[in-house]
């Protein structure tokens, strides 16, 4: 084998897992305080299109950025409303959001679709995904803010009993995961691509989602289970170049297969899901006044 | 002496219940003062709003003089208040340091933390490791985890809800030699309780509760046992008497040498459990929460394919592969812990939850079809001999008070005709009246010749209806021992461990 096909694959996985990782880390957070985001997804195709429909009207990456990332706080902002306030089903609500993103992303991005656009560079990018891992390992691990985020996720009740404001420390957790998706969008429709096409995310968001439960809500964990997935993701087309005759679809199938079998493997024993996983995840919580 | 705190009127109500009615009393500094009442009576409550858990509808606080407004427990530590609760507000998975730090209202470096830490353990004799996970520690060690917790905020007023529930009686004495060197030291306790021994020896003043009502404020010292639990209840309850006339020969349930090996840490194995139950004889099973009553009785019920090696036989007939509903048809009958959720379904009317634990009995089926005469009039009997308050058998079950539900569900397993009845805490949380009515029922089962075993954290309970009481200890179980000959010091031995 060529080493610069070798070198050229570790390249293409490293630009196309990046993705991942901003919205599984930014999702780990959101359940280690307790609350399970399934809108993901949603997140990111918003976070993509308005990303790149404020590039190609002003031109600007920093305005793109901004935009796309308060299109992240503004959607995860509700989301936290419905679920923390209102009490709504973490799961259906979830759902909804992802069904809710990819509507409006579409409709929003109907004219721009095709627009060609200068990409940025995706090293940035990358480098602040591994900056991002280590401070968010390093947040949880030894901050006392991060303990309060664990604690919350493990008892709310005894967290709330101690006096902690359990409703505002989810709020801020699930603000950040919103943050960190749309994040993952931006870096898909301006860095990676770069341009918009109707539900361009192809399913990354459920794949950060199973992740998370892969790493076992480890930070770090999540990092290696990002680039192995990304890995996975992107075999079909180099080992084409290498000769491999197989069908393509086998390949586009097997980020999912193996988070099936991850998932399968993970919850076949209960004892390694209830070490691992926050006590409290998708429980909601309600003051006894 | 000046009060440090002064309750003035306190309402709060909830939706059907008066937990707080017009509550008014004074606590002195430096005392310890004892909140007495049954479940229900609104002691809990009365401290929750104290500590800014609960907002009261009406009335007002005054602490040291000053007009207080404690809308969360943020600000109730400010003011120098702080609460060990009944059900340990402790993170499982987290270790004993980040439980104490979670703690702590200001911030602290681990180093500070451990000599600080270090400091209220040899002063008053608790032994924490901080590295160890909550999760591989014993209620009492858990307990010692809160109470420690609570100091590190140098409170002036500490709340103790019901501390004693989950202790040994060794426990209790440490437990109350520290409570008197903190009040020595300057702290105001509160403790609640509803046991009158506890609180004639610990308390200085007592404030006895009723129906979210101050009965009386006493000085502890002019009292009896007696006299505080008259005017706790307001009526006097009748001890119904156990005797033994068990026929030792007629074995009906052997366990021999039960183990279980489950990898899970929050579990309990059992280790070699062995013990014989005669016709008509009560076996209680004692011991502190957590020493391995859940899985014992996961496994006496087989529920969840709990694994596990030795044998259980009943009657000859080894039943360790037959699954509940087969042990039910042997007329084995059971009484789990969790009355809603478990023994009974809350959505569910009465008469339906009958035939939750009937299944195996073809009497109320016409075929696949539910025969709903049958299932009402059964329900109306054990409404009427178990004394159940219910206007009828169409009342959702969610909707009794624990006592009558319990005394239902109770009635349910005993009118099936049962020749052996498996109980877990069967008078847990329930008012006084139905405890007394569900001890005699038992009693009286047991002399018609039905063997039973209650599982329980209550010595007190046990030591009433028992014909022999075992101990178990992290898995393994003590020998038995006779109530009429039974010595409670070593008893107290065999729940710390001590077996001989």
């Amino acid at each position: 084998m060529n080493i610069d096909i070798v070198i050229g694959i570790l390249n293409i996985v490293l630009i196309s897992t990046t993705p991942l990782v901003f919205a599984g880390i930014g999702e780990l957070v959101t359940e280690k305080s307790g609350v399970l985001n399934l809108g993901l997804e949603g997140l990111m195709l918003v976070g993509a299109v308005t990303g790149f429909i404020t590039l190609v009207l002003t031109g600007n990456y920093f305005y793109s950025l901004f935009f796309s990332i308060i299109s992240g706080v503004i959607l995860s902002g509700i989301f936290a409303f419905l679920v923390l306030n209102l009490m709504t089903n973490q799961i259906a609500t979830g759902l909804a959001l992802t069904i809710f993103g990819i509507g409006l992303s579409a409709m929003l991005g109907k004219k721009f679709s095709g627009t060609p656009i200068e990409g940025l560079n995706p090293y940035y990018f990358i480098v602040i995904s591994f900056l991002l891992v280590f401070m968010v390992s390093y947040f949880l691990s030894k901050t006392k803010s991060g303990l309060i985020v664990r604690a919350v996720g493990e008892d709310h009740n005894s967290a709330y009993a101690l006096g902690y404001n359990v409703i505002k420390t989810r709020y801020m957790t699930i603000i950040f995961g919103g943050v960190m998706s749309s994040l993952a969008g931006f870096y898909i429709s301006i860095c990676y691509a770069p341009m918009w096409q109707e539900g361009m995310t192809a399913g990354r968001g459920w794949i950060a989602l199973a992740l998370v439960v892969f790493a076992t809500w480890k930070p770090w964990r999540l990092l290696v289970g990002a680039y192995i997935f990304g890995g996975v993701a992107i075999m079909q087309m180099n080992l084409q170049a290498i000769g491999v005759k197989l069908p393509g679809q086998f390949f586009n199938m097997m980020p999912y297969l193996a988070t099936i079998i991850v998932l399968v493997f993970i919850s076949s024993n209960k004892l390694r899901l209830k070490l691992s996983a926050p006590a409290s995840l998708n429980m909601p919580f309600e003051k006894n006044q | 002496m000046q009060p440090i705190i002064e309750f003035q009127n306190i309402c709060k109500e909830y939706p059907g219940v008066v937990a707080n009615n017009n509550v008014s009393f004074k606590i002195l500094r430096q005392s310890i003062h004892a909140i007495l009442g049954e479940n229900g009576a609104g002691k809990s409550t009365l401290v929750k709003i104290l500590y800014g858990h609960v907002k009261p509808d009406n009335g007002q606080i005054i602490i040291n003089s000053d007009l207080v407004t404690i809308n969360s427990p943020t600000m109730a530590q400010s003011l120098g208040i702080n609460m060990v609760f009944q059900h340990f507000s402790l993170f499982e998975s987290l270790t004993v340091a980040e439980n104490l730090i979670l703690g702590m209202s200001e911030k602290i470096s681990l180093s500070k933390l451990k000599s600080k830490s270090e400091t209220i353990c040899n002063k008053y004799g608790f032994n924490l490791n901080l590295n160890s996970p909550i999760s591989s520690l014993s209620v009492g060690q858990r307990q010692s985890v809160e109470i420690v917790r609570s100091l590190l905020n140098n409170p002036k007023i500490l709340i103790m809800d019901e501390p004693t529930s989950v202790l040994t009686p060794e426990e209790i004495n440490k437990l109350f030699k520290i409570i008197k060197k903190l009040v020595a030291d300057g702290l105001t306790v509160i403790f609640i309780s509803h046991k009158l021994d506890e609180i004639i020896n610990l308390s200085d003043h007592v404030t006895i509760m009723r129906n979210g009502k101050v009965i009386s404020n006493l000085t502890t010292k002019n009292e009896d046992p007696e006299s505080l639990g008259y005017k706790m209840l307001g009526y006097k309850v009748t001890k119904t008497k156990q005797i033994n006339n068990v026929d030792y020969s007629e074995n009906v349930l052997t366990l021999s040498n039960l183990s279980s090996y489950s990898q899970d840490p929050f579990t309990t194995n059992l280790n070699k459990i062995n013990f014989n139950l005669n016709k008509g004889q009560i076996l209680g099973i004692a011991g502190v929460a957590g020493n391995g009553q859940k899985e014992l009785m996961e496994i006496l019920l087989n529920e969840n394919d709990f694994e596990f090696n030795g044998d259980i036989i009943f009657k000859n007939i080894n039943i360790n592969k037959l699954s509940t509903f087969q042990r039910k048809s042997l007329s084995i009958s059971y009484v789990t812990e969790q009355r809603l959720g478990h023994s009974a379904v809350p959505e569910m009317s009465l008469s339906e939850n009958i035939l939750l634990s009937m299944n195996h009995k073809n009497y109320f089926k016409k075929g696949d079809f539910i025969n709903f005469d049958r299932i009402n009039s059964y329900a109306n009997d054990v409404i009427k001999n178990f004394n159940v308050d219910t206007p009828s058998f169409n009342v959702k079950a969610g909707k009794l008070s624990g006592g009558n539900l319990q005394k239902f569900i109770i009635g349910r397993e005993i009118m099936s005709d049962p020749e052996l009845l498996i109980l877990s805490q069967p008078t847990w949380g329930i008012d006084a009246g139905s405890e007394a009515f569900i001890k005699k029922s038992l009693i009286e089962l047991s002399q018609k010749g039905v063997s039973i075993i209650i599982i329980s954290h209550d010595l007190d309970e046990l030591l009433e209806v028992c014909h022999n009481i075992s101990v178990l200890y992290e898995g393994s179980l003590s020998k038995s021992l006779n109530v009429e000959s039974i010595d409670i010091t070593k008893l107290g031995k065999y729940m710390g461990g001590l077996f001989d």
